[in-house]
């Protein structure tokens, strides 16, 4: 492989302006993580309009850091006071907060820091050499496996989630719908403006993904204010000792694997990848009952984890041009609205952005680093700022953000209408996630499976007789069998007694009543045996 | 080694910080999560949910249909969302079946009310920023949003809303040089 490239993005990075960037990103995001409520996604989407007066690669930096940076951060309220700031560090609260009780808060959060360092550059260095040979094999790919391509993605999306897989098929296929609005490719003809001006040319990304993640998160925390707990204890001597590192080292470099393998996966992402990594680690652990009471390694896996899995999930953004989940569907929005369509050629014409945002992440990991372990007291202290507080500046950043973009009312106005639907969506149990990929995915669906129709001249057994879109038909197809057969199969097993299932409060479901990633979900890969890990519903839609 | 916070240092510690009992094991911990969950709708909401969703995927199939529903060798420009309307018409039918079964649903409180007015103080808002700039408005909205929606006392709110706009000001209009309507 050519390093030139790959050295030269490191000159990208290094301009003082990117570094600048960089270094706003990852803070940006160490924040967002320690916060909770306001997720990654819902924070990316928020700062959208400010990376249009900045180039592509910058903007991309700086968004990168915040989904990566809210990694780091979300362990730390995790440890100190069992509350995760991100999904993705639900599990983290087990051992954490335990070690964390027996004065050892300074362990949890140093090995998580230096799990999640370890996790992110592994995965940055296999991103390096993995990349640039998925985009030369995606490079073949025509209209049919980028139909079926974008259809896995919305689908596995849609099925890990958690909450109803029906009602997340559902918000799928309204942001699918979403997408026909306005004037049509092939014939011209108007789709649903509703004789609007405004609406000729499409919805815009960014109106949607700031009301449905934005304003529709900010809306809803609104009903529901955190009572805040003060932070438990000052954090002394975050570094781990020698004899912690070792005992860890095995989960570090086995969550760095898992998180990996399932970040690139649609779907999959941090949240799923730390609940792996922690269910692995306790499979393996020769006296698993140390878990939930303090073990290191149940802070580092998950941490890990999540972490290279954040980096990972960039692998079939920047060589397929397919998100692989909502945040970074956030993500890809601002790549296209700075006029760069993500997909294979990505690496060939734009080098300088590819691997100026690759290498960037190495520099923010860095950053992190040296951040998260000295200045853990510093973000803490952020905890005490009172949600009321909070609110309105939030909202005034969506809404004042959102109308730079084009200076138009008329795009307020569709934040408002989107934050109305994205919270009564949440009431509703409606993931917005789903929605917003299928969104953001929906044109470059329709145009190639409709292009793969004209060429197959209406046969759509073409799909299944090209060899790539075939094996991806069967994927497909897996995935949207096997939970069903799953269903009938506990169905006959319990005899039916799912279907009267509890609707009233008295009648919790327990920990792992209903979803949990692995409850009847796709379970292809094996690999998760992380049913058993409990998770916290509320915090989950922004990440997954 | 924590000795400046009372209950870390003892692994015993009965209560977490917020007062709350201390759950032990993550089977306890996650109970509590639950617990603390907002309350599911009932059965009526989620069938309201459900003809919702039914009724958005039949306007969708009536739209389609009147765009040219075309075929699969010639696909017109309905084609595409005629599938997928019908599509959510099936889910909506599914989610009815399943209505009794469903618990993901969060029960509307009387805490609920404060997003209509919420949402309600945004609107004047995009109207007033083309017409006055964005400081008033914003200072009013803050202001609204500090006092009202978050009781904060008079003088948080009123110095609040003031450090907020300037601090906006500062990024958006000094620093970033945004197009973006102003008075000062």
């Amino acid at each position: 492989m050519d390093i030139a490239p790959v050295i030269d993005g490191f000159g990208v990075v290094l301009q003082p302006e990117n570094l600048l960037y960089c270094l706003i990103g990852v803070v940006v995001g160490m924040l967002v993580g320690v916060l909770p409520g306001l997720g990654p996604a819902a924070t990316i989407a928020i700062l959208l309009p400010l990376t249009f007066n900045v180039e592509p690669v910058t903007a991309i930096i700086m968004l990168a850091g915040i989904f990566y940076g809210a990694q780091y951060g979300g362990t730390i309220t995790s440890v100190l006071l069992r509350l995760p700031g991100e999904a993705s560090s639900v599990v983290t609260v087990f051992d954490g907060y335990a070690l964390a009780r027996q004065g050892k808060a300074g362990t949890a959060l140093g090995i998580a820091a230096v799990g999640s360092f370890v996790g992110g550059t592994v995965s940055i260095v296999a991103l390096t050499l993995v990349a640039p040979l998925v985009a030369t094999f995606a490079l073949d790919f025509g209209p049919p496996e980028y139909t079926l391509l974008a259809m896995l993605g919305i689908l596995l999306v849609a099925a890990v989630g958690n909450g109803g897989r029906t009602k997340a098929f559902v918000a799928a296929g309204i942001g699918l719908l979403l997408a026909t609005v306005g004037r049509d490719g092939f014939t011209g003809a108007e789709r649903f403006t509703f004789d609007s001006l405004s609406m000729a040319d499409g919805l815009d990304f960014v109106p949607i993904a700031m009301g449905i993640f934005g304003l529709a998160e900010i809306l809803h925390s609104l009903e529901n204010r955190e009572k805040l707990a003060k932070p438990m204890s000052k954090v002394k001597n975050p570094w781990p000792s020698r004899k912690e590192l070792r005992q860890s080292s095995g989960a570090i470099g086995r969550g760095s694997v898992i998180g990996f393998v399932l970040g690139i996966l649609p779907g999959g992402g941090a949240t799923l990848s730390s609940l792996a990594a922690y269910g692995l680690e306790k499979k393996r652990a020769k006296n698993p009952e140390r878990f939930g009471r303090g073990a290191v390694e149940g802070v580092a896996a998950p941490e890990t984890a999540n972490n290279a899995a954040a980096t990972s999930s960039f692998i079939p953004l920047l060589t397929l041009g397919i998100p692989a989940n909502a945040t970074i569907a956030v993500i890809f929005g601002a790549l296209l609205i700075q006029g760069i369509t993500p997909g294979p050629g990505l690496v060939e014409d734009h080098p300088d952005l590819f691997w100026g945002v690759v290498n960037s992440m190495y520099i923010g990991n860095i950053l992190l680093l040296m951040m998260s372990i000295p200045l853990v007291g510093l973000f803490v202290k952020i905890l005490t700022v009172r949600s009321t507080i909070m609110a309105p500046i939030t909202v005034l950043i969506t809404m004042i953000g959102v109308y730079t973009v084009n200076n138009n009312t008329f795009d307020i106005l569709l934040v408002v209408v989107f934050g109305v639907l994205g919270y009564l969506m949440k009431k509703a149990g409606f993931e917005p996630g789903p929605l917003v990929l299928a969104f953001v995915l929906g044109s470059l669906l329709e145009s190639n499976a409709r292009r793969s129709l004209i060429l197959f001249d209406g046969d759509v057994s073409g799909f299944a007789t090209r060899p790539i879109s075939g094996t991806l038909l069967a994927v497909l197809v897996i995935v949207l069998v096997l939970p069903l057969l799953g269903l009938v199969y506990r169905r006959t097993r319990s005899g039916g007694a799912n279907a009267a299932g509890p609707s009233g409060p008295s009648g919790p479901t327990g920990p792992t009543g209903h979803a949990g990633p692995t409850a009847g979900g796709p379970d292809t890969d094996g690999t998760t045996g992380a049913g058993d890990v409990p998770r916290d519903n509320s915090k989950e839609e922004a990440t997954s | 080694m924590t000795s400046s916070a009372p209950g870390a240092a003892e692994p015993a510690a009965p209560t977490g910080p917020d007062g709350a009992p201390e759950a032990a094991t993550p089977e306890e911990l996650a109970a509590q999560w639950d617990a603390e969950k907002p309350e599911p709708a009932g059965v009526v909401t989620n069938a309201v949910i459900a003809l919702l969703v039914i009724g958005f995927g039949l306007a969708g199939v009536l739209g389609s249909w009147a765009l040219g529903a075309g075929s699969l060798g010639s696909p017109g420009p309905g084609t595409w969302p005629l599938v997928i309307s019908s599509a959510i018409t099936l889910l909506g039918l599914v989610l009815l079946l399943q209505a009794r079964a469903t618990d993901d649903t969060e029960r509307f409180t009387s805490e609920s009310w404060v997003i209509v007015p919420a949402v309600l103080s945004l609107v004047p808002f995009a109207y007033l920023i083309e017409v006055i700039g964005f400081e008033i408005p914003s200072a009013a909205l803050a202001f609204v949003w500090l006092k009202f929606l978050g009781r904060e006392a008079w003088r948080t709110s009123v110095v609040g809303a003031l450090l907020m706009v300037a601090a906006f000001y500062g990024i958006f209009v000094v620093a970033l040089r945004v197009s973006i309507p102003h008075l000062f």
